[in-house]
């Protein structure tokens, strides 16, 4: 698909990711994956978050770094805005969901990319939040995501790639289909 | 009185595929006979609601020895002429069929198998099963938890809407049976929501041939198990959203809207009885107007190669599929609104009574293009895509019963020596 005539290189191994398929079919328990987070309440509003460890491939797995996110609300909602807001977090993760799954399929198709921006909103009435209408969801109404990308492909190609992102894409199904939730005291 | 019977092969199952793998087997001349249990095309007389025709034109459905000789080639076939259709096959090949013989087990003995049925034992050195891919509903575990009031149905024990109480109808799956019962339904003056999960649209015909003249020509159900890039994935394809009509109407989610029924996104899961679907209905559609148009691409470009331009309307497409940007995710089964659950949400095969350990962890039978993997003698026909595209659909029989005969041949051949 490309016109180029050096090899599409956007950076993901697919070669990797067919083995890796491959092996864990034949495999199935090493597949079963368990991603985890600690989140420890700072005051007010304001929490932070590690996340380091998780568990796949029959083994406990380590990021190479500990990674740590701090969560707050805007001063608007009388909070002092440490972090961005736990519904930003949510937008992170949807957009960079399939932003990489837009760069794993195009190379996996051949498509070369040159830019890729994902710009994405998420509208919701806070009075659902505030217990002000039981009417209104406390979740997102609608969710948009708006994909600009450059790339040797055509229209079409274009709006497959980002089809098919949505279709492998963890945090889209995470966020338009129910899960199960448990929440306990420890 | 139980009887100990010998032959060379056994054919389980007196559908379509069974018969034309008798014909096949007869042809060599090898000994076998047809355990069926019920009357010829079983499935065809007690499973099938009324109204059932063939997605494929009549004239695609022939049979090994056996084309459609009707006058109405471009029709498609009502569930009562195929009952017709698939017993007069079995006359004219001579298949030797017991009928009234439930199999209860077969399993591996030394030197082949053992298969008992009603009180018979029979032994054979191969065994065909030929028992169809659409025994059993295939129905969610999430069905537990419709609420009691809810009169549940699935398309082995629907017949008719008026065995439906009064009100609304959750049709669950978009595929042929979805579809078609969803249409139905709705005709007799029940409101219909459709849950709409990943599915195959193809319109009925285009560029005044039939969808499958196209799917033929081009090609593409001649594809090869051992050719698709993903043959997991394409065996468990849903069947396309096309009906049967006299007047070859297209059925899709468009022309659903349009009359008046309501479509949302697949069934995700029911909590105190309130019914949640995805919200990634938008992309679901997306996904399966991009697959029409990639194959109508295809057959535009066979259709010009093949220097056929002249002789056909010129090329087009079908409008998107649309999506109410209001379509709601919740529905709540409890407040009488809806009154039936049907769940066309696909079939599985019955093999329980195999008692040979060749399945996979998830329950399929493992084969080589029908050759079980594990069991030197056992053959599987007449299962989706089980050697071609071609093998989903009736005529596929013809091609598959010809590979599989040949080596059960000569499997027979090399266990002489």
């Amino acid at each position: 698909m490309t016109i180029t005539d050096t090899p599409v290189n956007n950076g993901v191994n697919v070669q990797a990711l067919l083995g890796a398929r491959e092996a864990l079919s034949a495999a199935p328990e090493a597949a079963e994956f368990t991603w985890r987070a600690t989140c420890t309440w700072r005051n007010g509003t304001h929490s932070h978050s590690t996340l380091n460890g998780f568990t796949g491939l029959g083994a406990e797995q380590q990021h190479r770094t500990t990674f740590e996110y701090d969560v707050d609300h805007p001063e608007c909602f009388a909070s002092e805005d440490n972090g961005a807001t736990p519904t930003e977090v949510v937008l992170v993760g949807l957009a960079s969901c399939l932003t990489a799954g837009v760069a794993a399929v195009a190379q996996f198709r051949e498509i070369q990319l040159r830019s890729v921006t994902a710009t994405i909103e998420g509208q919701m009435n806070v009075l659902g939040i505030l217990g002000a209408d039981p009417d209104i969801r406390n979740g997102f109404e609608t969710v948009t995501v708006r994909f600009d990308i450059d790339a040797d492909a055509s229209r079409e190609d274009l709006e497959a790639l980002v089809a098919q992102s949505q279709k492998r894409s963890a945090v889209f199904d995470i966020v338009t289909n129910p899960t199960k939730v448990l929440v306990e005291l420890a | 009185m139980s009887a100990l019977i010998q032959t060379t092969a056994a054919v389980v199952g007196a559908g379509h595929a069974g018969l034309a793998m008798s014909r096949r087997l007869t042809e060599r001349s090898i000994d076998h006979v047809v355990l069926e249990r019920g009357e010829v095309a079983n499935s065809w007389r007690t499973q099938r609601w009324p109204t059932l025709r063939l997605l494929t034109p009549n004239w695609q459905t022939r049979l090994p020895g056996h084309d459609y000789a009707g006058d109405d080639p471009d029709g498609y076939m009502p569930v009562t002429d195929v009952v017709a259709t698939i017993t007069r096959y079995a006359r004219l090949v001579g298949a030797p069929v017991r009928t009234a013989t439930t199999v209860h087990t077969v399993r591996a003995v030394p030197e082949g198998f053992e298969i008992r049925a009603n009180g018979d034992v029979l032994r054979t050195r191969a065994v065909v099963l030929a028992t169809g891919a659409c025994n059993l509903p295939a129905i969610p575990g999430i069905a537990g938890a419709v609420p009691p009031s809810i009169t549940t149905l699935n398309p082995l024990t629907y017949r008719d809407p008026g065995q439906l109480p009064d009100g609304g109808v959750l049709v669950v799956g978009a595929s042929a049976t979805g579809v078609q019962l969803a249409g139905e339904i709705h005709r007799s003056g029940r409101p219909v929501t459709l849950a709409v999960g990943e599915h195959v649209r193809l319109p009925r015909t285009y560029r005044g041939r039939d969808i499958f003249w196209w799917l033929e020509a081009t090609g593409l159900l001649a594809e090869r198990y051992d050719e698709v890039d993903d043959l997991t994935r394409a065996r468990h394809l849903p069947s396309p959203q096309l009906t049967g009509t006299p007047e070859a109407v297209t059925t899709d989610l468009n022309t659903l809207t349009a009359v008046g029924i309501r479509i949302v996104g697949r069934l995700g899961r029911i909590t105190d009885g309130v019914a949640q679907f995805s919200g990634a209905l938008a992309n679901t559609c997306a996904l399966a107007d991009l697959k029409m148009n990639r194959f109508l691409n295809r057959a535009d470009q066979w259709a010009t190669a093949s220097g056929l331009d002249d002789d056909l309307p010129p090329p087009h497409r079908f409008a998107p599929t649309y999506v109410d940007p209001r379509t709601p995710l919740e529905l709540d089964l409890t407040s009488g609104e809806i009154t039936t659950v049907l769940w066309a949400t696909g079939f599985r095969p019955d093999h329980s009574w195999l008692d040979i350990p060749v399945r996979d962890r998830t329950g399929h039978i493992r084969h080589d293009g029908g050759v079980v993997t594990g069991a030197p003698g056992l053959y599987v026909l007449g299962m989706p895509l089980l050697r071609t595209r071609a093998s989903t659909y009736i005529h596929g029989a013809g091609a598959d019963s010809e590979a599989l005969a040949g080596h059960l041949h000569s499997f027979l051949g090399s266990r002489h020596q």
